[in-house]
């Protein structure tokens, strides 16, 4: 593992600074989700772990869901952070699923199961994986609002999709992390939707603005909140983690409040 | 109270009635419901498994955890899931509820033959299959006719969702009405579902118990544990509504903590915490709606405007302007026609009580003298 200092972020997502307390990926088995706004993007949290992930481990691999973006926004992205997609992509360890035509068929016609065809691809990659890659396998879903648009805004269709997802961390001990946009589910008819999957989340990371508005120096805030899930007894112990962040051309720092002049 | 909870599911049904049926309900802003669910599941096990309760066996319909995860639980809580007397039967509708994998699995069946306590479900949708499956493998456990099985539901929620709310209330209904049913539980994310949902969930129930935070948030943004005080992430509060079968129903309040080994209950530790369930009930009003002696004795005093004074004197009006002495040198014509004499048409009105309300079924112009 690179040899550098684990920052907030890391410390609030299950990295320890101690090495032997640490295991290879602390997010096996666990689905992450990050919330965010229109006024303050997440996806800067999902950049930060798709690059943890190819350093955590030599054989770690990626399945990425792109429903938002094309392959070049995060070969860009990761570039500047200092992550080569293209390479890791051709060492087999990056898999870059393009959903942004996926339109799935409506209810009624013929081949009515497009999320699971979807969930039908990652399994095939999954299982096209070379076997010391699959110990530590990510799938990133970027996002879910897309998805659910790809969906035809059939909400319980893209809980099957996240449940059947979330089943390959409690079978195969891999990780989950999606974006989700909170303030589309807030209010309205469907606060249910947004309500569902916290409950699936392990880990949820939640970014707003900051309460007094616009600021140069801090972009917004962030609250991790880890459920120390021991899948059978249920919640263990919740840690709450809140700190604020800016985002740099190269990095994101992150600090607690206050804490920058 | 957690342990009636459990003594009332040990006990099981009595002869040509209803199975008690247990409802967890939690929210997000205490997401503790699946540790009671499992505290429960624990103990009933642990009867079962002793020959101490009605049931001799449990079906587990595994829709939110997997099956795994139950027998890993009850393994470490020491109870035999593989003795040789097969008393416990997991329906897995979780790793695959609507027969998605089937398309990418190359065995096809991915139960285990040689695993006698695992069935998967594919088709979480049709409910009325689920119950004849559910009451198949209950009656596989036990066996004859005398014989009773307790099923325990890890996620009406998930039901729910996959069904109507009609579907998941006749289910339960059926699973209470059956013969050889003896006990129900199962878990509910309230948040999650329409007032209606979850009320039709709750009279299904026999018992219904609420995982609360310790502390309620005072705005509105406290469904996210995050916004809520630490006390909130560790402990809150279990509260327990069953109903009689004589109609009565028995409200319970308790602490619970929240640790690694599992669950823990324990009486409320505020200084009145016999009071504290009771007190819950009644709502809190910034003024006092009972009167007092002095009020009444006061209240029995006051002359009321245009109403008779009975005493075949002419009506005196008060108009408020006036004290009553006064008015009295007044002759008012006004009502001096209606009490002349015997003769004519007469309104005499005798009041029922001096302590009349004002809300009585009379009408209420009858003391009107205009």
């Amino acid at each position: 593992m690179e040899q550098q200092g684990l920052d907030l972020m890391d410390q609030a997502l299950g990295f320890h600074s101690n090495k032997a307390q640490q295991q290879p990926w602390p997010l096996c088995g666990r689905f992450v989700l990050v919330e965010d706004c229109v006024d303050t993007s997440g996806a800067f949290v999902l950049h930060h772990i798709l690059k943890r992930s190819f350093t955590s481990h030599p054989s770690s691999a990626v399945i990425f869901l792109a429903f938002a973006n094309p392959i070049n926004h995060y070969d860009r992205v990761l570039r500047k952070l200092g992550c080569n997609l293209a390479s890791q992509r051709d060492t087999g360890r990056f898999f870059f699923l393009d959903m942004l035509m996926l339109q799935c068929p409506v209810e009624g016609e013929p081949n009515h199961d497009g999320l699971a065809a979807v969930f039908e691809k990652i399994e095939r990659v999954i299982n096209e994986l070379s076997p010391e890659n699959k110990k530590f396998v990510t799938v990133i879903v970027d996002d879910i609002s897309c998805l659910e648009l790809a969906a035809n805004g059939s909400s319980n269709d893209v809980l099957d999709f996240l449940h059947y997802c979330y089943t390959l961390t409690s079978e195969n001990g891999y990780a989950l992390v999606a974006l989700n946009h909170q303030d589309i589910y807030s209010d309205g008819e469907r606060p249910a939707f947004k309500l569902e999957i916290e409950y699936l989340a392990d880990i949820l990371v939640k970014v707003d603005p900051l309460a007094t508005g616009l600021a140069k120096d801090v972009h917004g805030q962030v609250m991790v909140l880890n459920k120390e899930t021991q899948k059978q007894h249920g919640i263990s112990s919740i840690k709450v983690n809140n700190f604020h962040f800016k985002i740099k051309e190269n990095n994101t720092e992150y600090f607690y409040a206050g804490t920058r002049t | 109270m957690a342990e009636s909870v459990c003594r009332s599911l040990r006990d099981g049904a009595l002869e040509g009635e209803l199975a008690p049926t247990l409802t967890i309900k939690d929210s997000l802003a205490s997401p503790f419901g699946f540790n009671v669910f499992s505290h429960i599941l624990v103990q009933l096990s642990s009867q079962i498994v002793a020959g101490k309760s009605q049931s001799q066996g449990m079906v587990i319909v595994a829709l939110s955890r997997s099956p795994s995860s139950y027998i890993d639980l009850l393994k470490m809580n020491g109870v035999d899931v593989e003795s040789s007397k097969k008393w416990i039967h997991i329906l897995d509708c979780y790793t695959d509820p609507l027969g998605w994998k089937d398309k990418t699995r190359k065995s096809g069946d991915i139960t285990d033959p040689s695993n006698q306590i695992l069935s998967s479900y594919k088709t979480v949708k049709d409910v009325n299959r689920l119950f004849s499956v559910i009451c198949d493998l209950g009656r596989g456990l036990v066996g004859g006719s005398k014989s009773r099985f307790c099923v325990a539901i890890d996620s009406l929620s998930e039901l729910l969702r996959h069904s109507s709310v009609q579907s998941v209330a006749s289910l339960l209904s059926n699973l209470r009405s059956h013969e050889q049913i003896s006990c129900i539980f199962g878990l509910l994310h309230s948040d999650l579902h329409e007032e209606r949902a979850v009320a039709a969930v709750e009279y299904t129930s026999s018992m219904v118990a609420s995982v609360d935070p310790f502390h309620h948030s005072v705005d509105g943004q406290g469904s996210n544990l995050g916004n809520s005080s630490r006390q909130n992430l560790t402990k809150g509060k279990f509260n327990v509504r069953s109903k009689r079968r004589n109609g009565r129903v028995r409200v319970t309040c308790e602490e619970f903590r929240v640790e690694p080994s599992g669950i823990s209950f324990a009486p409320v530790s505020s200084v009145d915490g016999a009071a504290v369930a009771v007190a819950g009930l009644i709502p809190k009003v910034q003024f006092n709606l009972q009167l007092s002696e002095k009020e009444r004795v006061d209240r029995s005093r006051v002359v009321l405007p245009f109403e008779h004074q009975g005493t075949g004197k002419p009506i005196q009006i008060y108009d408020g302007r006036r004290s009553l002495e006064d008015s009295n040198n007044e002759a008012t014509p006004i009502s001096g026609g209606k009490k002349e004499d015997s003769g004519r048409g007469e309104i005499i009105y005798y009041r029922d009580s001096d302590d009349e309300m004002p809300d009585s079924d009379e009408d209420p112009d009858d003391d009107l003298d205009i």
